[in-house]
């Protein structure tokens, strides 16, 4: 692993591993390119947020962690690698399923499924094979702890997951990441939909989460960024202009693309 | 009156526009009323003139003769007076008529008086036709063998005709088979097509051409796909007339339709449900096995009672492949083997309305037949249908988004 990139920001928690590896990364969708040359370092149980214009490549980009890119016929990779603790994820012998179950996502509209509150959460692990009720039990606890619902859902657990409120979905469906224990989280804009109210809570979600793991998100909001994020890369027409320590970014940036973008002058 | 305003910023002015808005309105209005009045009409029809064969006036309400038993030959004694004198009463009424005809158009008074005769017969033979119904022996074939002594030919004018008695029992059993068969086969290779064709396939000029292929197919008439059948289930595989023959055609006949509906209502699925699930490590199959199938089954429900409603009511298809007209046995009884089963033919009831009503002499004993079959058709048509959708409530209060 490389612990000297180009890009690497020069700031006094370097000294965390890095855990994501991306190396001149270009992708496209059919014949329309939509990233360009990426490089990057991403720390482990760091939250780093991405933030941009819309249409800037920074969705495409996380979903190319989780390969769900793979789903849409024209996307391609064109050339570059991106390495998950040392592997290449889109070598040949890369498992899909395996690398989801180490990269879990949160989507932009929450998608708990129609069914109920626990049967969201213990989803994950039912596909995997558990059955034991015990411990299908032990980890919708765990996780709805872990998302900090516990108290809010757990008397009404066999009810509807779409009878809750759009926070709540949201932290069900990051509760429904973890049950699969990943290392990796990939939060694509998880608070776009959510009140001021509801965010605060997911955002202190995510401030807890952080301990145990490496957070990837992508969010519209400068100030979420800046509140949650200890780096920040800045994209603009799907190239990566900026990627620092957050609050070099927001105070500091070096480019004047990033500067003209924080301080609200476009985007 | 109306008390007269002053215009004002938004008071209304008739416009051209406004009337003609109106027009086109009740335009519509008066369409869609038509239309169910006119299918009002044709259900009440049905159901009024086969309650007639279906139920009784003593208990246990319901003919379960006509229900259970084949059709048979229907044998019939009228009370030789009262028949005689309906007869000699009608030619008298004929006569009448003749006479007025020849009348010309001024003698109207004479004209008049006729008139009056010719209603005062009329009221003679109606009631001369309650009593001949009063006294009317009928008897179907099984009970007329059965009889020690047939009434006297002095007393009662004997007539039979041919299936006018017995009831529709092989041919309920036959096309509950047929529309359960056919679409189970067509549900399964339906519902497998449509995951294949929502889920797994390309989009391209291939799908394209598949999918036009099928929307096609269901512009294809029905005798086509029995004539279909019929040289290839009946004489290339060498089935005979057969049930099987007849479920496979019934089964290609309503795939389009099942296709079409059942694919519909997987696209129909929010691609969250799918990302959702595979962002968890589910594999495709997975997915679309908890994710896309459980939340489209109402919709592919909906596709089958469409594909019932296609599959129950055809004659055509299984006229060459799968219908006898008449069958003694009911498809359980007398097998060799039980391989058998699927190799013989039934009666169906679509097929048995158009044997009485256009293969056999008219009469008023016939038509009874007519409505009774095809009042319990639409019964057992509107009882599949009532399950579909009962099944597809229930699933939809369990899945809904």
């Amino acid at each position: 692993m490389s612990q000297t990139s180009p890009l690497a920001p020069n700031d006094p928690s370097a000294s965390q591993q890095t855990i994501i590896e991306i190396r001149n990364f270009d992708f496209a969708y059919g014949d329309s390119q939509a990233l360009f040359d990426i490089n990057m370092d991403i720390k482990e149980k760091e939250v780093t947020a991405f933030i941009g214009p819309s249409g800037c490549g920074k969705s495409t980009f996380l979903r190319c962690f989780n390969r769900m890119n793979d789903l849409i016929d024209i996307a391609r990779i064109k050339a570059g690698e991106i390495k998950i603790s040392g592997i290449n994820i889109y070598d040949d012998d890369v498992d899909v399923i395996e690398l989801r179950k180490h990269v879990g996502m949160v989507f932009q509209k929450s998608n708990p499924f129609p069914k109920s509150i626990y049967d969201n959460i213990a989803y994950g692990p039912r596909i995997q094979g558990v059955k034991e009720k015990g411990a299908l039990d032990q980890v919708v606890e765990e996780c709805l702890r872990g998302a900090a619902l516990w108290d809010e859902v757990k008397d009404r657990l066999n009810e509807s997951a779409l009878g809750m409120s759009g926070g709540q979905q949201q932290r069900l469906c990051i509760a429904r990441a973890l049950a699969v224990r990943p290392k990796i989280l990939l939060m694509d804009e998880p608070c776009s939909a959510l009140d001021p109210i509801a965010t605060a809570k997911v955002e202190e979600l995510i401030h807890q989460l952080k301990k145990d793991y490496t957070i990837i998100i992508v969010t519209h909001s400068m100030q979420q960024a800046a509140r949650l994020s200890d780096r920040t890369a800045f994209f603009y027409l799907g190239k990566l202009i900026e990627f620092g320590n957050t609050d070099q970014i927001f105070m500091n940036p070096n480019d004047p693309q990033t500067e003209a973008y924080v301080s609200g002058r476009f985007g | 009156m109306p008390h007269a305003t002053a215009h004002h910023l938004f008071s209304k002015r008739p416009t051209g526009r406004r009337r003609v808005e109106s027009l086109l309105t009740n335009f519509f209005r008066l369409t869609s009323y038509l239309v169910i009045l006119s299918a009002g009409y044709i259900f009440a029809n049905i159901a009024y003139h086969g309650s007639k064969a279906v139920f009784t006036t003593q208990a246990p309400y319901i003919n379960v003769a006509f229900l259970t038993q084949k059709p048979q030959t229907l044998h019939v004694y009228e009370p030789r007076v009262a028949y005689q004198s309906i007869q000699a009463t009608r030619v008298e009424i004929l006569k009448l008529k003749t006479q007025r005809r020849q009348l010309g158009s001024n003698d109207k008074l004479s004209a008049k008086s006729l008139t009056t005769a010719i209603q005062a017969l009329e009221i003679k033979v109606e009631a001369l036709d309650i009593e001949r119904k009063a006294g009317r022996l009928l008897y179907s074939d099984s009970d007329y063998r059965k009889l020690a002594r047939s009434p006297s030919e002095a007393d009662y004018v004997y007539n039979n005709y041919a299936y006018s008695g017995g009831g529709i029992g092989p041919a309920i059993v036959g096309t509950c088979l047929l529309v359960a068969g056919s679409i189970s086969i067509a549900l399964t290779l339906g519902v497998l097509c449509a995951i294949y064709l929502s889920e797994y396939s390309r989009p391209g000029r291939t799908l394209q051409l598949i999918r036009l292929s099928i929307l096609n197919l269901s512009g294809v008439p029905s005798i086509v796909f029995g004539l279909f059948g019929f040289g290839m289930f009946v004489l290339f595989f060498g089935w005979g007339v057969s049930m099987l023959a007849g479920w496979l055609t019934l089964a290609i006949m309503a795939l389009p339709v099942i296709i079409t509906a059942s694919e519909e209502s997987m696209r129909a699925i929010p691609k969250g449900f799918r990302e959702g699930s595979l962002a968890l490590g589910a594999s495709k199959w997975t997915s679309i096995r908890s994710n896309v199938l459980p939340y489209a089954l109402p919709g592919i429900l909906t596709s089958s009672i469409m594909g019932i409603a296609r599959v129950a009511g055809e004659t055509a298809p299984i006229m060459f492949t799968a219908a006898f007209a008449l069958r003694d046995q009911l498809p359980w009884q007398g097998l060799d083997k039980p391989t058998d089963f699927f190799f013989q033919g039934v009666m169906a009831l679509p097929y048995h309305i158009y044997v009485v009503s256009s293969k056999i002499p008219q009469n008023e004993y016939t038509r009874n037949m007519q409505y009774g079959a095809a009042f319990v058709f639409l019964f057992i048509v509107g009882f599949f249908a009532l399950s579909s959708i009962i099944l597809r409530i229930k699933i939809r209060k369990k899945y809904s988004w």
